[in-house]
């Protein structure tokens, strides 16, 4: 055993530091990496499915799948093997060539963009890309692509329903792919950087390990400072709208209830997808759920910490315990405490996602890009520019700055909520005055238009 | 560039990448559905992209993806499938203007070219503050302390291009809004 560990092979592998290593070992690393990335990416589809599935019943008084394995819980397992037994139709008037593309477009940003997902502070192990150092637009240009797997689904099927859901989750994503950047660069201007794992350690008490014979002068691991450090905290009211901002247009940008119009039922059958099946379309379902476990991951680490714990003696076993080898204690922290601590965030904020669909009706489509475009875009801008004037302002005048950058905001949000008050009841006085009569008139007019008359 | 600089990695990366670039620039032009044409686009984009990468530009790279991939080719394709237009709306008018445009517009592009290819370097030279080397080249870093210096030019266009940029949202906002509608009832 101690022999195969000292062998060169292995301590190339696993032991030593990235830029002492040949490159094949590189490679095994890598492809490493993603294998745990995969298996945790993908392998929490069929859970994430399970548990909806199980909550939305329990919210909506039913049971949920309970048959298949104890607690339903192979219920996930038996629907993939349906979805792979049933027939594969190619409808006869498709553009072939994109109707099969489309699926493969639609899921494979999302794989893209678990590389940069950190699941500990290990510079080498950290990640599937630890060292990306623009981690974040590398997600956003991800995101922004995964757009085009829906619109060529939708105008690949010829068939006007499917392309009347491709366009419109398009166009869906592309409005609120702006209120999530704006909330996002909230936080990289409080936090100053744009590399994933800085972002975690950014809200952390990290620590410069040294690591000798190398390039890399230091291994920042961090440890959790509190909970009150994370972003969602940081420059008070800021960092909390930023966060809401990205979680609202994160629920639209996956496409998931009450923000679901691509696939309303009762005015689009199944949106784009309609036109898919079997394999096709389960790469779909597994593309959307996985989808939503990234997100919901990227504002965890954003906003709630990353892998870290909400305390500090949480996230690691205590050093006193000396009764263990000290590599046997850093393999417990790194490697079960720290992704155990993203998982367990990450599944809380995703049954708070259900929770939301469970209670909240879809909205009408104009009311969607009415909100995007006219509620969060503004918010999220002013949010943008009310952190710069916070942080500008606290470097000169120190923490008071950040208090008359919160009274700015103040006077802004009274501003503005009281100009939309006079709008609404401004609107509502007139509805009856004098809206409704020529509403009513111009039905008649209509409805006359399309007689025919008698002579 | 040397047969050696072409076969090592970021030679190997030019090489993939630019042929990417070049074929699926050239099935832009030839490719008749237009639909298919705007994604040749997109993989074109891509590989520019690509290029940018092996060159360490990683901001650059990125920023090609979210706004010209992300979004700009995405409101092609809207307009594309919106108006769906097939083969036949494409070639029915003005052939021989559009003849002329494409012979005179290679002939600009391929003297642009020979001229590079004759002149060799470039007699733009960078002042020595602008010189970001090391690990920063390319990075987001980098660019900012380039892009903001007082001192170098390129603050002054930053801003004015921004500027531009402000008086195009406006315009579109004027063109775009509600027009008074003259009042049809009360007849």
């Amino acid at each position: 055993m101690s022999e195969l560990l000292n062998s060169p092979v292995w301590r190339d592998l696993f032991v030593n530091n990235a830029d002492q290593i040949p490159w094949y070992a590189e490679f095994v690393r890598s492809l490493l990496r993603f294998v745990i990335a995969l298996a945790g990416g993908l392998g929490s589809v069929p859970i994430l499915v399970w548990l909806e599935r199980r909550l939305l019943g329990f919210w909506q008084g039913r049971l949920g799948p309970n048959r298949v394995g104890p607690f339903g819980l192979l219920q996930p397992l038996a629907d993939a093997l349906k979805l792979m037994m049933k027939e594969d139709i190619t409808p006869t008037n498709v553009d072939k060539t994109l109707y099969y593309l489309a699926p493969a477009i639609a899921l494979v940003p999302v794989i893209c963009s678990l590389t940069v997902l950190p699941w500990n502070s290990s510079s080498d192990w950290g990640a599937v890309a630890p060292h990306l150092n623009v981690g974040i637009l590398f997600l956003l240009a991800v995101a922004s692509i995964e757009v085009y797997g829906v619109i060529l689904a939708g105008w690949s099927s010829n068939n006007k329903y499917s392309l009347l859901g491709g366009l419109r989750a398009s166009s869906q994503v592309i409005s609120y792919e702006l209120g999530m950047g704006l909330s996002i660069i909230a936080v990289l201007l409080m936090t100053g950087t744009l590399a994933m794992q800085e972002l975690v350690h950014s809200q952390t008490i990290a620590t410069n390990v040294p690591i000798p014979d190398s390039n890399y002068s230091v291994w920042t691991q961090s440890v959790s400072a509190g909970f009150w450090n994370w972003n969602i905290f940081k420059l008070f009211p800021f960092g909390l709208v930023a966060a809401v901002v990205y979680m609202i247009s994160m629920i639209a940008e996956t496409n998931r209830a009450p923000f679901d119009l691509p696939e309303a039922e009762t005015e689009l059958v199944a949106g784009f997808h309609t036109e898919y099946t079997s394999f096709k379309f389960a790469m779909f379902f597994m593309g959307e759920y996985a989808n939503m476990m990234i997100v919901s991951a990227i504002c965890v680490t954003l906003f709630l910490g990353g892998y870290t714990a909400p305390w500090g003696i949480l996230g690691q076993l205590p050093a006193s315990w000396t009764f263990f080898p000290s590599s046997v204690l850093n393999f417990v922290n790194h490697v079960v405490i720290a992704p155990a601590w993203l998982f367990i965030k990450l599944y809380t904020l995703i049954s708070f996602f259900i929770l939301v669909r469970a209670s909240q009706p879809r909205l009408r489509y104009d009311m969607l890009m009415h909100f995007g475009w006219k509620v969060l875009l503004p918010t999220a801008l002013a949010n943008v520019v009310l952190v710069a004037t916070s942080m500008a302002l606290q470097q000169l005048f120190g923490a008071v700055g950040h208090f008359i950058a919160v009274g700015i905001a103040g006077c802004l949000a009274t501003i503005v909520l009281w100009v939309a008050y006079l709008h609404w009841k401004a609107r509502k006085s007139g509805d009856e005055a004098s809206r409704l009569p020529i509403r009513r008139e111009s039905v008649v007019r209509a409805i006359a238009a399309r007689m025919p008359v008698e002579d | 560039m040397t047969l050696q600089a072409l076969l090592s990695g970021q030679g190997l990366m030019f090489l993939f990448f630019a042929v990417a670039a070049i074929a699926s620039g050239l099935l832009v032009v030839i490719l008749q559905n237009p639909l298919r044409a705007a994604l040749s686009l997109v993989i074109n984009l891509f590989s520019v992209a690509g290029l940018y990468l092996s060159l360490n530009a990683y901001f650059l790279a990125t920023v090609q993806v979210i706004v010209y991939a992300g979004a700009i080719m995405v409101l092609f394709l809207f307009v594309i499938m919106l108006l769906n237009m097939g083969q036949a709306n494409l070639n029915t008018s003005y052939r021989g203007v559009r003849t002329i445009i494409a012979f005179s517009s290679a002939i600009g592009f391929g003297g642009l070219m020979s001229a590079v290819a004759l002149k060799g370097q470039p007699d733009v030279m960078l002042p020595a503050d602008a010189m970001v080397t090391g690990s920063s080249a390319g990075s987001v870093e980098g660019i900012g302390k380039v892009l903001y210096n007082p001192n170098l030019p390129w603050l002054f266009a930053f801003e004015w291009t921004s500027f531009l940029l402000l008086v195009a949202v406006i315009g579109a906002v004027v063109l775009a809004g509600k027009r008074q509608q003259p009042s049809e009832d009360k007849a």
